[in-house]
């Protein structure tokens, strides 16, 4: 990492060579957030990529110290935000883990069915977002109006939009919205019914196709070496789906199927999330008629204590692997933690991907890693 | 060779963009299936979820009276310090002293709405309201007493 002085210099170096150095971020529209890249270019080719992090770090990680395992939890919300249900989860299971609680079947259900949802909103925030890094003004609000339906739910049931810190270990903070099975069913059914329109406003236009086939081809080697999860990996052929590889929860007793594309383009991505989104209905619709009755929360003490050990558990979020790894010395706070965040990771590919295309290429291709920058910062 | 891709493609990408158009132009002649809410022009119509987490409320039934014991359970749940309760003794007619809230401050400012303070109450004295317009011009006025004035706690509430 560079500090400001050294930036200086190189520009000045580089620009005697003919080349230029721009700044994109951090307040470009583009990069989703406080994300600075610093991209050398020859004329309109990209030379190099530099990402500079740090603009909304808020020591996640340190802060989680200082707080009790039934505390810590609603942090992790505000790391990947369009995938905080599943933060959430992961931290969680790795307190029942460690703990050994006991989860209730009706709770597995649930928090499965929740994770698939919040899987598709995020999706669908990424679709409409990524259409619009790309010029196309209008699959946003598309994209947003099934998204809605979504939040309304978790809005009805989790008592929040955007955060909900509904899972606490050995289960629920509480039951089910009573109406929550109809709005499900609901919202299935729209969603299967407009998603044809995805296909004739973005994947069949013949704009999005020119700028997305063949444009930051990322190859499997690459992917494995560069640590990259989730949709992006898969893109490129890499089997690394948490949820089939290491089932958690019920995702062994349902039957979905990982996508998986070899082109490992902008656009092998952006079918990858889409199919994705129909494989998560698919889960949705095996478990919404089978939860379980009973209790939504396992009988658990008071005040938690880990026993004394290192506890590792991964989870699968909307943008890949999220780790988490506690160590403890047997108190009341985890000792040290680290979270292991997919957008970092991929966002490291991204000086491999774009070198050697044009600067509006950068675009396509740094849409479609999905970045979350406070998940890349935390 | 080359000029009947050149076609090709300009066919192709006229018919693509007249099928997206087609979509957006269907929406455009059926008004009725755009979902787009007015937001600051229907609030008298706006129902939030009942469970929406917007701040930490106390509810006080008629006789002023609420049911929170002054355990500190919310206080000692919660992640970033926003609940202080302030206890005091009160001293009975028998002349037993008892326990008692003087004040239980809620620091809005402070709080992430994440409901552990509801959840930890052993005697639901507080619950989550579904109010989310809290800008106000002044800072101090985030600093809230939940209790009302003069209030007291329930009969056979321990």
């Amino acid at each position: 990492m560079y500090n400001q002085t050294e930036i200086l210099k190189d520009t000045s170096e580089l620009g005697t060579e003919g080349e230029l150095v721009i700044n994109m971020g951090p307040q470009h529209p583009a990069t989703h957030g406080v994300l600075h890249l610093v991209v050398t270019l020859n004329g309109e080719t990209i030379k190099k990529i530099e990402p500079h992090l740090g603009y909304i770090h808020r020591s996640i990680e340190k802060m989680c110290e200082s707080l009790t395992y039934r505390q810590f939890i609603y942090v992790t919300s505000r790391m990947d935000y369009l995938s905080s249900h599943i933060n959430n989860l992961g931290c969680a299971l790795l307190i029942e883990k460690g703990i050994q609680i006991e989860v209730p079947d009706r709770a597995k259900v649930i928090r499965v069915i929740l994770s698939e949802l919040t899987r598709i909103a995020s999706h669908e925030l990424w679709l409409g977002a990524m259409a619009m890094d790309l010029g196309a003004f209008t699959p946003f609000f598309y994209a947003f109006r099934e998204r809605e339906m979504i939040t309304e739910i978790m809005e009805d049931t989790c008592g929040a939009r955007l955060t909900m810190n509904y899972i606490v270990p050995g289960g629920l903070m509480y039951d089910l919205h009573p109406d929550f099975q109809k709005k499900v069913k609901a919202f299935v059914k729209q969603f299967k019914a407009k998603v044809t329109e995805y296909e004739d406003l973005v994947t069949n236009n013949i704009i999005f196709q020119s700028r997305t086939k063949g444009v930051g081809i990322l190859s499997a080697e690459d992917a494995i070496s560069f640590g990259c999860t989730g949709p992006v990996a898969r893109a490129s052929g890499v089997s690394c789906d948490i949820r089939k590889i290491y089932p958690y929860e019920v995702y062994d007793k349902v039957s979905f199927n990982e996508i998986l594309d070899t082109a490992g383009d902008s656009f092998a991505r952006y079918m990858v999330r889409v199919k994705e989104m129909n494989e998560s209905i698919h889960i949705i619709e095996q478990l919404i008629d089978n939860i379980p009755d009973g209790d939504f929360v396992g009988k658990t003490k008071n005040v938690l204590k880990l026993p004394k050990g290192e506890f590792y558990t991964r989870v699968e979020t909307a943008r890949g692997e999220f780790g988490v790894f506690i160590v403890s010395e047997g108190g009341t706070t985890p000792h040290r933690i680290k979270f292991r965040s997919p957008g970092f990771s991929n966002l490291s590919a991204l000086n491999h991907m774009a070198v050697g295309s044009k600067i509006g290429d950068l675009m396509a291709t740094m849409g479609t890693l999905d970045l979350v920058i406070p998940d890349i910062d935390r | 060779m080359f000029l009947k891709e050149y076609i090709k493609d300009v066919y192709n990408g006229v018919s693509s963009l007249l099928k997206g158009m087609r979509k957006t132009g269907y929406y455009f002649v059926h008004p009725k299936e755009i979902i787009t809410e007015q937001y600051p022009d229907n609030r008298a119509y706006l129902n939030l979820a009942e469970r929406f987490k917007g701040e930490v409320i106390m509810p006080h039934d008629e006789n002023n009276e609420h049911t929170c014991t002054g355990c500190t359970a919310c206080e000692l749940a919660c992640p970033n310090g926003t609940i202080k309760v302030v206890t005091k003794f009160e001293v009975s007619p028998e002349g037993k002293k008892k326990k008692a809230i003087d004040t239980l401050v809620y620091r809005l400012e402070l709080c992430t709405m994440c409901n552990l303070c509801i959840v930890a109450c052993p005697s639901d004295a507080i619950k989550m309201a579904p109010n989310f317009e809290h800008s106000v011009f002044d800072r101090t006025k985030l600093t809230k007493v939940l209790n009302h004035p003069g209030s007291k706690i329930k009969e056979g509430i321990e």
